[in-house]
């Protein structure tokens, strides 16, 4: 059951930092839409206003994690010339090829996305504070700014997943 | 009764900067894809990691871009209300582009022919 050095930055990328982010979504998610005064006491609003502003910029670093590992540290060696990286097995065949030429290409570009707007939301929720509650307008904006920030996350997971199955890096 | 913190009535201009700074640096991270896909020039000077390649360039500017952005804008707006439809509208704009810009049969559109 060991793993190399590359297989734990691999598994760090995706199912430490990737993963926690897409699980925290629901919570977030969950938090911003209850953001209402009529849904909550001031106390109440006081309470989850915590939770969700620790939750919302662990989430925005984490995604910067993500980003970071994955173009940093693990995509050299998925993108090396040796003829064992990914990258070339994948291309060595047309059946395959689409893996890198769509798949990685899409992930590698628009999981970008996910820290930027991640980061967006936390900072505004914790400018705004409990105020937020009364701010339609302005909370309507930063949840689709987080609907995006999750739903890049999930093309750039679904690519990975699919890819690492398809030539895992070693 | 209310709390002083959701009484006082924060003006939205760092809110309407920030939206603005994540649709900018999205939307120039998406631009330099498709200027990387249509010349070779752009590609090799945005290949700062010879590593990682143009990716390193790429997401590299538009993080600048993105917090480059929001500093500047939040220093104009700070304490000052803005027109927040407008701003979002603006950033959504971007955002959208920036969704085109870095799908993959959209930037290859431009790849030269050989």
């Amino acid at each position: 059951m060991s793993i190399t050095t590359l297989e734990g930055w691999t598994i760090l990328h995706g199912m430490g930092f990737g993963a926690v982010f897409l699980l925290a979504f629901a919570g977030g998610l969950a938090g911003l839409y209850s953001l209402r005064t009529e849904w909550v006491t001031i106390a109440g609003l006081k309470e989850s206003m915590t939770r969700l502003k620790v939750g919302l910029w662990a989430m925005a670093v984490v995604a910067w994690g993500t980003v970071i590992t994955g173009s940093f540290i693990v995509y050299p060696f998925y993108r090396s010339a040796d003829k064992t990286s990914p990258k070339s097995i994948l291309l060595s065949s047309p059946t395959t090829a689409d893996w890198h030429n769509f798949g990685m290409e899409w992930k590698e570009h628009v999981g970008w996305l996910a820290p930027i707007a991640a980061t967006v939301v936390a900072f505004a929720v914790a400018y705004y504070g409990p105020a937020l509650a009364k701010k339609v307008g302005e909370k309507r904006a930063l949840m689709i700014f987080y609907i995006v920030a999750f739903g890049t996350a999930c093309i750039a997971g679904l690519f990975g997943a699919f890819i690492t199955k398809a030539a895992p890096l070693h | 009764m209310t709390t002083n913190s959701m009484e006082k009535d924060l003006p939205n201009g760092p809110v309407a900067a920030v939206l603005i700074a994540g649709g900018f640096g999205s939307m120039i991270l998406g631009l330099m894809t498709v200027l990387v896909s249509a010349s070779a020039a752009i590609k090799s000077a945005l290949t700062w990691s010879a590593a990682v390649g143009p990716l390193s360039g790429k997401t590299g500017i538009g993080s600048i871009a993105f917090f480059g952005s929001w500093i500047v804008l939040h220093f104009i707006w700070r304490g000052k209300n803005v027109n927040f439809n407008r701003a979002a509208t603006v950033a959504f704009v971007l955002l959208a582009l920036s969704l085109v810009f870095t799908f993959p049969p959209f930037y290859d559109l431009f790849v030269p022919a050989k």
